[in-house]
């Protein structure tokens, strides 16, 4: 495989190009570009691969095509203006993005969070969870051959956006959380709504569709033996999330690291023992149980009080305070427009997303603005190991083990 | 300090610190504590075998990341960051080092391949060169793109805006144009020392920076000469008896106001009126007062 063929396949614009090379021994190899328009590339990825047969060979994944220089753009902003770009980033778990933002600044600021506030955050966070998994779990099976179990899996899906646009008033982009709390109270119906719905319409629609997958035969095939990582692969790869515990090792930064109420949750950590994507599938499977099982925790525990902290140097007052006190006006005036400072300092704040690791490494040079807001994304590190995990298998095994990866771009590129 | 706040809860050993210092020994430039978060300031050149250290013998198995910042003041601006992570001691590490856009770091692929790709954007967003990355490509932006738009003095707008032509049938980059010019506002206060004057205040300091003394206005042209009118009556007032005032104008204004009203009674004070209405217990009523005592 020559250079100047590889250069050929890089700036080929349409979507499959074959180029075919000539090496030493006069074996043929392939190049094929996969992407960036193709349904199971789960966004704009795009694949350059080097084939032998239909085994891969070598795996080139460019990214990048969706790359919005949101770390730039929120240099420019306000922290609270930045906020909303974090929804943006991961599209489908959108408050697992702003979870670690939010705690970033408050470990700055050194700012306590209401305890209610706390339960209302790992309450739509886990349910973030349910919801990120039913688009990941039904989209993997729809990659690998199975129509039915994504139709299902996204009709739990839209009930949980429904949830979302009950408490933010947004369906996806929620911008929910906000440093020192949450934006407004749940109505209590729409509490009692959701306790019904996981206790009764999650379960039976879950395990409906799940069952239709878990012991088929073609989805084993497809999957089990698939993409093999070891512990020490995992590691070195900078692994994290489900693809970590995939990997064996039963490593949950809400377990270690607890933030919020994480500490009074009891739940289970599931890992894999196969190591392959059959594994990462389960795996998946498992944490949407264990996420119904502390959502419930957290409606039987949730206080009563306020939804965020009551510095008023940093939350903004409510509406019918600023009607009756002059200090509330010019509080929400300054917070609506210079917003609050961050004391200079650096931290780096990372929670256990939908997808794994999601840091957030903030500088502050004391000013309204961030001096540099560094996301570390978890897609960068999974598809990075695209490479070693692909070699030796076959052209059709892409698509699976895109799926267990669970990638999605706006995270990725940024 | 103590911390309230409700972020991951990472527990520094108390001796961590000092083990730290103590396994990377003479390349440790500064240790700084600060948030419950321990971080490393290591020589550029000993990078590698500061991280060998920290993986073999100080079980911080992961790389999570490498970040880059610019400080465009400083003579080694960049700052490249790299934050690893234990799962067997359950604790986190920062390791910095700086350098500038000519001076490459070594890069750190040999020990976690993960490397790879977080030092490629590294590359991308700042420039920063990392030697032994054997694919330090350009990851995020765009094929061919050109500078490196994390940089401090990258304008938030770019250079170069792309369009579908309908004539030339592909994508063409064209110069940024904007309806509108990208506003940044600063939000420093002018009280707590903003570095620059506000309009108004350029004089209360000789040549204040930012706003240089106005040049004098040149000179108005001369009038023509012209015969001045002859003027009956005297405009300036140049002796005393010009202004009017004089020994007769004195005199009749004292007449005047003798005849008008009394001298003002000096001002009570509280005692005094306290004392004034203790001997007369039932005030004067407001309507019997008089006309000229209000006026007074």
């Amino acid at each position: 495989m020559s250079a100047e063929t590889l250069e050929q396949a890089a700036s080929a614009s349409e979507k499959r190009q074959v180029v075919v090379g000539v090496d030493e021994d006069g074996i043929q190899n392939y190049t094929i570009n996969f992407g960036p328009q193709h349904p199971a590339a789960h966004g704009v990825l795009r694949l350059v691969m080097e084939l032998d047969g239909e085994i891969v060979e070598r795996c080139d994944p460019h990214v990048g095509l969706l790359h919005r220089g949101t770390e730039k753009l929120i240099e420019y902003k306000t922290y609270m203006q930045a906020l909303p770009y974090f929804d943006r980033l991961d599209y489908c778990s959108p408050l697992g993005m702003e979870h670690s933002y939010v705690l970033a600044i408050e470990k700055l600021l050194n700012l306590e969070v209401p305890l209610r506030a706390q339960y209302l955050r790992v309450f739509f966070a886990e349910l973030t969870r349910i919801c990120n998994h039913m688009l990941n779990l039904g989209s993997h099976v729809m990659d690998v051959g199975a129509m039915t179990p994504n139709l299902w899996l996204f009709e739990i899906r839209e009930d949980c956006l429904n949830f979302f646009e009950r408490a933010s008033g947004a369906r996806m982009h929620s911008a929910y959380f906000r440093p020192g709390g949450v934006h407004q109270d749940v109505p209590l119906k729409l509490l009692t709504d959701i306790g019904d719905w996981l206790d009764t319409r999650l379960p039976r629609l879950f395990e409906d569709a799940i069952s239709l997958v878990v012991d088929n035969r073609i989805f084993k095939q497809r999957n089990v033996d698939i993409a093999v990582v070891s512990k020490e692969d995992a590691l070195k790869w900078g692994f994290s999330g489900p693809m970590i515990r995939g990997s064996g090792i039963a490593w949950d930064i809400r377990k270690s690291q607890p933030y919020d109420v994480y500490d009074r949750m009891e739940f289970d950590v599931p890992v894999g023992t196969n190591y392959d994507c059959y594994d990462r599938f389960m795996v998946r499977v498992e944490e949407v149980r264990q996420s119904a099982r502390i959502m419930k925790q957290c409606l039987q525990q949730m206080p009563e009080g306020p939804i965020a902290s009551l510095d008023r140097k940093v939350v903004p007052p409510k509406r019918g305070e600023m009607k009756s006190s002059m200090e509330a006006l010019i509080h929400h005036f300054k917070l609506y427009t210079e917003g609050f400072h961050v004391p200079a300092g650096e931290v780096y704040v990372a929670t256990e997303s939908p997808k794994g690791e999601f840091g957030v490494y903030l500088v502050s040079d004391g000013s309204n603005k961030p001096y540099r807001c560094k996301i570390r994304p978890t897609a960068f590190s999974h598809l990075q190991a695209m490479d070693f995990m692909m070699k030796g298998h076959m052209l059709a095994d892409t698509t699976a083990v895109l799926g267990a990866m669970d990638i999605v771009f706006g995270e990725c590129d940024r | 300090m103590s911390s309230v706040h409700s972020a991951p809860r990472i527990v520094n050993a108390e001796t961590a610190a000092g083990e730290l210092r103590a396994l990377v020994g003479a390349d440790l430039l500064d240790l700084v504590e600060a948030h419950f978060e321990i971080t490393l300031v290591v020589a550029r050149d000993s990078i590698v075998r500061v991280m060998e250290k920290l993986r073999d013998s100080a079980q911080y198995q992961q790389l999570m990341e490498i970040a880059g910042v610019d400080y465009p003041e400083r003579p080694e601006r960049f700052e490249v960051v790299y934050h690893l992570l234990s799962v067997t001691k359950n604790h986190r590490v920062r390791v910095k080092l700086s350098t500038d856009e000519a001076t490459p770091v070594p890069s750190v692929t040999g020990l976690w391949p993960v490397a790879g790709w977080l030092e490629r954007e590294v590359f991308d967003m700042y420039g920063v060169i990392f030697s032994g990355n054997t694919d330090l490509r350009r990851i995020l932006t765009d094929y061919g793109f050109a500078g490196h738009p994390q940089r401090k003095d990258f304008p938030l707008t770019g250079f170069v805006e792309l369009r579908y032509s309908e004539e030339d049938k592909r994508v063409v980059y064209e110069p940024v144009k904007l309806a509108q010019d990208f506003r940044n506002f600063d939000f420093m206060s002018p009280w707590e020392g903003a570095p620059y004057v506000l309009p108004g205040d350029e004089k209360a300091h000789a040549q204040a920076p930012g706003a240089p003394t106005p040049v004098p206005a040149a000179a108005p042209p001369a009038p023509a000469a012209k015969p001045s009118p002859v003027v009956e009556t005297k405009k300036t007032t140049d002796k005393p008896e010009d202004t009017g005032a004089g020994k007769a104008a004195n005199a009749a204004a004292t007449e005047q106001s003798a005849a008008v009203k009394k001298p003002r009674a000096p001002r009570k004070t509280a005692a005094q009126k306290l004392a004034e209405a203790g001997a007369k217990p039932a005030p004067k009523p407001r309507a019997t007062r008089k006309k000229s005592e209000d006026k007074a």
